[in-house]
């Protein structure tokens, strides 16, 4: 066991026991489902349905049924595409470089972080296939042996290494999270009462035995796929920003984009996760391991990216005006103050503005501060990737090709489609899956949390209001 | 265990009879009466209903299931007998002529496996060697107009010929009162001698010729001819408010002589200079190296200060004109005695007089002016064409033919034309569909399509042209001159007539009239077009320069009506590859409305696409959205014709603005079109479809133009060329590439744009339509900015004066702006920044500098047109085929005939785009390879080059040091040539020629 500072505010608070840990964990997985989870299903399956139409519109009249024209062949779809990778950023980085990092406080958040990943990676995925003019073609991205003759993919192309690194992302990501889910769901099967839920939880936990063995060899396995994962966090943005990096397009010609983009995604990912668990730990009822300590971290790593992204805007206009390019200039200043201002400003607004409220530890520690500027920065990222998009092809080289974009009411079902996606499978994740990493909370438990027992109690240099032990 | 009490469920189960024992376990022992229930019997035969149902079911499912995997059978059924000249897969050619209002082409017509599918210019024809008009490139599409009348109609019903034959004849033979045949002009000796010999057989007969945009003042200031202008030989070209290049008399003709004068190297500089005085921005005005708006009021005070200025007199210049700009024009033509034209496009004889007094005293008669070989292409006389509406309202008309005539949708006076109409006995029109005239008259027998058709033309005075039929009629229609004939009581063919007539003249043996028939035109100077005598215009210049100015009632705009270069008077308004042309200068599609300077536009508080009300002053109004047209005049407004057609027999143009024609004034037996108006706003909005909807360039050195001046004192230094800096200072963006170049062993593909030779028509985008299949996708689909065209015209405006860097008003049109156009298609890059990106690799680079699609290998991502600096790519964002969204062409069978076989049709999600014409590049190369020899220069052309009036477009090998592109490229290297952005290193096979203009 490591020692932890005294002065370290603890990570649990409650003063729970290890039982308290699994009765805490397990409770909503085995209780009958509540009304507000069934309410909130019920919004997410209309999402859902949304989705599923919006979809059929696509794939069965074409991608004419978006507001795409020749001279803007993207918009929503990357834009969607960009900000769902983007999030699905946290969870890895969470998982992977936090435990390199040994941050302890990640134990209780990292696996619906990771859940929140593998969610948005499938609803990411989802629009570099509806977007193709010819979908049921799109395994042809793949570089598969075929009889077509000496038939390849192209390796110049940033699309394709899009398909590989987001592939491998999605790959090693699903395994790392379901990996650790194994001794949980264990965990749950040994607690099950009802046959179905045996039978499910016992194939699901695949034999878990909960031996030394096995632990030693699953903590291994943990290690190495966090070691997979460390520089695949780094790899997915940077191979998605090359998308446009390596293009042509005044304002996509950056080299600036992978770290920008990284951070961007590590900011857009902390934010999703702190939307998901301010609502989660309340709904339910998990404020002794969600604690404030969680969110004040979180929110000291979005202040941090939240920086970098908004250093990377002013960098990208001292070398518009630096390069001397008239196109490269153009873009710019067509982004701030031509017909697309407003989400220009918009995303100057969510992104770089908002987010410095956190330097006052009072909205640091804020729940309600945290929860609206969160969702300031969902908001920002979006039009973020929306500014790069679109308003950079619009008005690129031959002023005669220059056009406007609008969305469909079918790029916005598209989109509102994937949120609904994203909500039915996070809440039935929610609901049947441990929302929280017991077997790691439990390994902090003794190291960092408030128990009465503590030898140094009165060394404690924190209020002592704020984490009194409540539990009779 | 303990005996329990059993209790029988009845007597059978106490005996347990070994029946019962079998059926024991089985709760409904017998079958339930379901057929009694269903009123068949039990014992039908339909013993297990339950089965035979699921057996039904399985079946029916499958049967379903099959029924709709079935693929149509399309046969492809081969020719018992071959005919001689059809060899599958091998195009033949035929020369023929189009001729529509005016716009005459002598053409070349290409089929494949019998049917037509392109127009190409006949070189042979001295008059029109080089290209086509935008319509004449369409006009193919019309043949297969599935709106065109099948059978001849009596009173609107199907009837047989037999039958509108015997009943005309008897109906002519009992006609009380004149006969009238109403034409358009007809350029064709032998219809006008077999017009004349009809008539001579009926008596009381005239043939009232009516062109619905006439040339009526033009030529009655001219001994009833359009004068043998020669813009070839003209230093000083001063215009009047005449479209030459676009729409007036024959622009073919004069663009291409016009263009000689405006092909510059550095060793030959001359270049005429181009003055255009004119109301609306026309594609003549455009091309002017000095454009000066007028108001049409104002059309005889600049004849008559150029008049007078001539003859040494002060010039006395309307306010509000350019001052400046008329004495300069004047100071050329004074001292350009003989190598000077002026022409005007108005139909005010005052003016005409005078333009024709003016070019007198030039000398231009004999030099500028063929005066021995006169225009025919314009014969239409308004005031003959006002009497015969007189006549018929009067009773004084027993019978009417309309050929090629529509006065019922496009004459002012269509309400006294549908009136007269009314009273006469008999009425006949030729139309191919039943359009406005026709829904009115009692028969309507089809006149074949031109491509069906054998006739002759005459469109100048000892020019001869010939159209030969190139497929056999494709409905039960017979073309006009045969139904003359067969009224007239005349047995033979048409074709035989011509032939007669011809035998008397040029062609006296049968080898010579097939040499005629292949050639397609005859231009030794014989002339066989007898015109009726001349009525000549009494008015002498001194009249005319002694009127007073058209008085325009305070606070009203005058508005003026207008041919555009696609859809002209609107007879072929139901092509659809002509409502999809974006207009030379508006860059609209699909529809008409009121072109306004931005200041009046300002003024009444008027954005682009409001609707306005206009009223006229005969109090009719229409409604129609504004456009706001920089070099538009003051105080003035301009309305397309051609627009606003009502018809189920035009679903193209149905419904499509407004109908213009009604505007056009009578005054002095002859139709001015131009009108005081009143405008008001209504507060609805109609959307204009444009393909362009930013018109200045930014600043930015996309495309290049310089003064002729510049380009005289150092040829070299007229043209921008983009450097790199680097650390050992400025370089060729080429000379620091990171990319290995290609090599090429056999050819380099290559084109060169001389935008000096550019003018803007639009015939290279049809051209590149009707070769490549490319869909129509409608104004929906243009508004989304989603138009299909491989090529496309650029068109910019100067901008207002503004400080660098100010991109707000740099965005802005300058008020009477200099107009350059820029043709744009795939530039095939040699290092192509679409081919990088492509995850699949369709599109990639060819072993002869061409960047190639693979349709069958798209997935569709669209990177590829994101990433391409030029925007030239184009995306099928639906099904154009087959699909009733897009009831085109290519929705119907007979539309689809006009598909050229030798270009892959594009599935929906499909990015396509130029290809420089592959498929006849490849066709070239076979073809060279058959007779084991290298293609020779010329011999392999795109079909926008090959289309282009001008020659502005030179197709060609670079590896050929003897090729036409070879030695352009080695002559203008430095000079003139530049690639678009090359700063971008993409490397351009296409490079642009510098514009120059010859500045007063």
């Amino acid at each position: 066991m490591q020692h932890v500072s005294p002065i370290r505010e603890p990570l649990v608070t409650g003063g729970k026991t290890y039982h308290d840990i699994t009765e805490d964990v397990c409770r909503q997985v085995e209780a009958k489902p509540n009304a507000r989870w069934a309410a909130a299903l019920a919004v997410a399956l209309v999402g859902l349905a949304i989705f599923l139409y919006s979809t059929y519109r696509t794939l069965w009249y074409g991608i004419g049924e978006w507001g795409l024209n020749k001279t803007v062949g993207w918009a929503w779809d990357i834009t969607n595409f960009v900000w769902w990778v983007g999030i699905g950023h946290a969870g890895t980085l969470i998982s992977a470089i936090l435990l390199l990092f040994r941050q302890k406080w990640r134990t209780s958040i990292n696996r619906a972080a990771e859940a929140m990943t593998i969610f948005a990676v499938i609803c990411a995925a989802m629009f570099p296939v509806l977007h193709m003019g010819r979908p049921w073609l799109a395994y042809w991205v793949l570089p598969l042996p075929n009889t077509f003759g000496s038939l390849w993919v192209n390796f110049n192309s940033p699309l394709l290494w899009d398909v590989f690194a987001i592939s491998t992302y999605f790959s090693v990501s699903l395994v790392f999270w379901y990996i650790g889910l194994i001794p949980d769901f264990a965990t749950i099967r040994d607690r099950a009462t009802g046959p179905i839920a045996r039978r499910a939880y016992s194939i699901l936990s695949m034999g878990w035995t909960g031996s030394a063995k096995a632990w030693s060899r699953h903590e291994t396995v943990s290690l190495i796929l966090a070691g997979l994962c460390t520089p695949l966090v780094l790899s997915v943005h940077t191979i998605v920003s090359m998308d446009f990096a390596t293009s042509v397009i005044p304002g996509w010609h950056t080299t600036i984009f992978p770290p920008y983009f990284v951070a961007g995604a590590i900011f857009s990912g902390f934010a999703m996760v702190l939307t998901l668990m301010i609502i989660t730990r309340k709904t339910f009822k998990l404020e002794d391991y969600i604690t404030l300590e969680h969110v004040e971290s979180m929110n000291k790593v979005i202040i941090l990216t939240g920086s970098i992204v908004g250093v990377a805007y002013i960098t990208e206009f001292f070398i518009a005006w630096y390069s001397g390019v008239e196109y490269e200039q153009y873009a710019f200043i067509n982004r701030a103050t031509g017909p697309y201002w407003w989400a220009y400003w918009s995303m100057m607004t969510c992104n770089v503005i908002t987010p410095q409220l956190f330097w006052f530890r009072s909205i640091r520690r804020s729940l309600t501060a945290t929860f609206i500027i969160s969702i300031f920065v969902n908001i920002g990222m979006w039009f973020e990737r929306f500014v790069i998009i679109v308003t950079s092809l619009h008005r690129d080289f031959l002023p005669s090709s220059w056009a406007m974009f609008s969305p469909t009411i079918i790029d916005i079902g598209v989109y509102v489609g994937t949120i609904g996606l994203f909500f039915t499978l996070f809440l039935l994740f929610a609901k049947f899956f441990p929302v929280i990493n017991m077997f790691e909370v439990k390994a902090i438990l003794k190291s960092s949390s408030e128990v009465k027992h503590h030898p140094n109690d009165a060394m404690h240099g924190t209020n002592k209001d704020s984490h009194t032990n409540t539990h009779p | 265990m303990q005996d329990r009490i059993k209790y029988w469920k009845g007597i059978e189960e106490l005996e347990n009879t070994p029946e019962f024992a079998k059926h024991a376990h089985n709760e409904f022992p017998e079958f339930l009466p379901i057929n009694e229930a269903r009123g068949e019997s039990a014992s039908t035969g339909l013993a297990a209903p339950r089965r035979d149902f699921l057996k039904l079911l399985g079946f029916g499912l499958a049967a379903a299931t099959l029924a709709s995997c079935e693929a149509p059978v399309r046969k492809a059924i081969p020719y018992l007998n071959k005919p001689v000249d059809v060899e599958p897969g091998v195009a033949n050619w035929y020369a023929s002529t189009y001729f529509n209002n005016g716009d005459f082409n002598s053409i070349l017509v290409k089929t494949r496996e019998g049917r037509p599918i392109k127009v190409e210019p006949n070189p042979s024809s001295t008059l029109t060697p080089m290209g086509t008009s935008p319509k004449a490139q369409a006009s193919v599409l019309s043949l297969y107009d599935n709106n065109r009348l099948r059978t001849p109609l009596i009173k609107g019903k199907e009837a047989k010929w037999e039958q509108v034959d015997s009943e005309i004849r008897s109906a002519l033979a009992r006609v009380n009162g004149k006969v009238a045949l109403v034409s358009s002009t007809v350029i064709s000796p032998s219809t006008k001698q077999l017009i004349n010999e009809f008539g001579a057989g009926l008596g009381n007969f005239e043939h009232v010729t009516y062109d619905p945009n006439s040339a009526s003042a033009l030529i009655g200031a001219n001994g009833g001819v359009v004068p043998g202008y020669d813009f070839s030989k003209a230093n000083i070209i001063v215009s009047i408010s005449a479209d030459f290049l676009g729409t007036w008399v024959a622009p073919i003709p004069f663009a291409s002589q016009y263009i000689q004068k405006r092909k510059i190297t550095a060793e030959n500089s001359d270049m005429s200079r181009h003055y255009q005085f004119e109301t609306i921005m026309s594609l003549t005005g455009a091309n002017a190296d000095v454009r000066v708006p007028i108001k049409p009021s104002e059309e005889l005070a600049i004849a008559t200060a150029i008049y007078n200025g001539l003859s040494g007199q002060g010039v006395n210049a309307p306010a509000n004109v350019d001052k400046k700009a008329l004495e300069n024009a004047i100071r050329d033509l004074r001292a350009n005695n003989g190598r000077a034209l002026v022409v005007s496009g108005t139909n005010d004889p005052a003016v005409q007089t005078l333009v024709t007094a003016i070019n007198k005293s030039l000398g231009a008669e004999g030099t500028t002016i063929d005066t021995a070989s006169p225009y025919l292409v314009k014969q239409g006389n308004d005031a003959q064409m006002l009497r015969l509406i007189e006549e018929m309202n009067n009773g004084g008309v027993g019978a009417v033919f309309f050929y090629n005539a529509n006065p019922v949708y496009d004459h002012p006076l269509a309400d006294r034309v549908k009136s007269g109409l009314a009273k006469v006995a008999l009425k006949v029109s030729f139309a191919d569909r039943v359009e406005e005239t026709a829904a009115l008259v009692d028969y309507v027998t089809p006149d074949s399509h031109y491509l069906e058709s054998w006739n002759d033309y005459e469109p100048k005075r000892g020019f001869l042209s010939l159209a030969q039929p190139v497929i056999s009629p494709i409905f039960m229609t017979r073309q006009a001159q045969d139904s003359l004939l067969a009224w007239s009581g005349n047995k033979t063919t048409f074709y035989d007539y011509i032939r007669n007539n011809w035998r008397k003249g040029a062609a006296g043996t049968d080898a010579q009239w097939e040499k005629i028939v292949h050639d397609g035109v005859l231009e030794n100077g014989t002339s066989m077009l007898a015109l009726s005598p001349a009525t000549a215009g009494t008015m002498t210049a001194a009249d005319a320069a002694g009127r007073a100015p058209r008085a325009v009632a305070g606070g009203k705009v005058e508005a003026v009506v207008y041919e555009k270069v696609g859809i002209g008077t609107g007879s072929e308004s139901n092509n659809p590859w002509l409502q999809e042309m974006a207009d030379p200068i508006t860059k609209a599609t699909w529809d008409n409305y009121i072109t306004m300077p931005r200041k009046m536009a300002e003024e009444m508080g008027v954005s682009q696409g409001n609707v306005l009300k206009v009223t006229y002053a005969n109090g009719k109004t229409l409604e129609l959205p504004a456009l706001v047209q920089p070099g538009q005049a003051q105080g003035t407004v301009g309305i397309a014709m051609g627009y606003g057609r009502q018809l189920d027999s035009m679903p193209t143009a149905k419904g499509r603005g407004a109908n213009a024609f009604p505007i056009a004034t009578v005054a002095d037996n002859g139709i001015l079109f131009a009108g005081a108006v009143q405008l008001e706003k209504t507060g609805s909005t109609i959307e204009i479809a444009q393909t362009q909807t930013h018109h200045t360039i930014m600043d930015r050195i996309v495309v290049q133009e310089n003064t002729l001046a510049n380009y005289k004192a150092n040829p070299k230094d007229v043209t921008t060329y983009v450097r790199i800096a680097t650390h050992e200072g400025p370089a060729k963006p080429a000379a620091i590439s990171l990319w290995d170049d290609y090599e090429y062993k056999n050819h380099h593909w290559g084109m060169v744009v001389d935008l000096n030779s550019c003018i803007g028509c639009g015939a290279c985008t049809v051209s590149c339509q009707a070769e490549n299949n490319i869909p129509v996708v409608g104004k929906e689909e243009v508004l989304m900015r989603r138009e299909m065209h491989w090529m496309r015209i650029d068109r910019y405006y100067s901008a207002v004066e503004h400080e660098a860097k100010d991109y707000k008003t740099m965005e802005d049109p300058a008020e009477n702006p200099s107009v350059i156009f820029q043709p744009m298609m795939c530039q095939h890059c040699n290092h192509a920044p679409c081919e990088t990106v492509c995850p699949v690799a369709a599109t990639m680079h060819s072993s002869e500098g061409l960047n190639q699609m693979a349709y069958n290998r798209c997935v569709g991502t669209r990177y590829c047109a994101n990433n391409c600096p030029y925007k030239v790519r184009r995306f099928n964002w639906f099904a154009y085929t087959n699909n009733d969204k897009f009831d085109f062409n290519m929705n119907n069978d007979l539309g689809k005939m006009v598909l050229n076989p030798d270009v892959t049709v594009r599935s929906r999600g499909v990015m396509e785009k130029c290809s420089f014409c592959v498929q006849r590049i490849q066709l070239g190369k076979l073809e060279a390879k058959r007779e084991s020899r290298r293609p020779v220069d010329g011999e392999i052309v795109t079909a926008c080059a090959q289309s282009c009036p001008t020659n502005a477009i030179i197709f060609g090998d670079m590896l050929d040091p003897e090729s036409r592109i070879s030695k352009t490229l080695a002559r203008e290297k430095g000079e003139r040539a530049f690639h678009v952005l090359e700063e971008m290193n993409a490397q351009p096979n296409v490079t642009y020629l510098t514009k120059i203009r010859n500045l007063a």
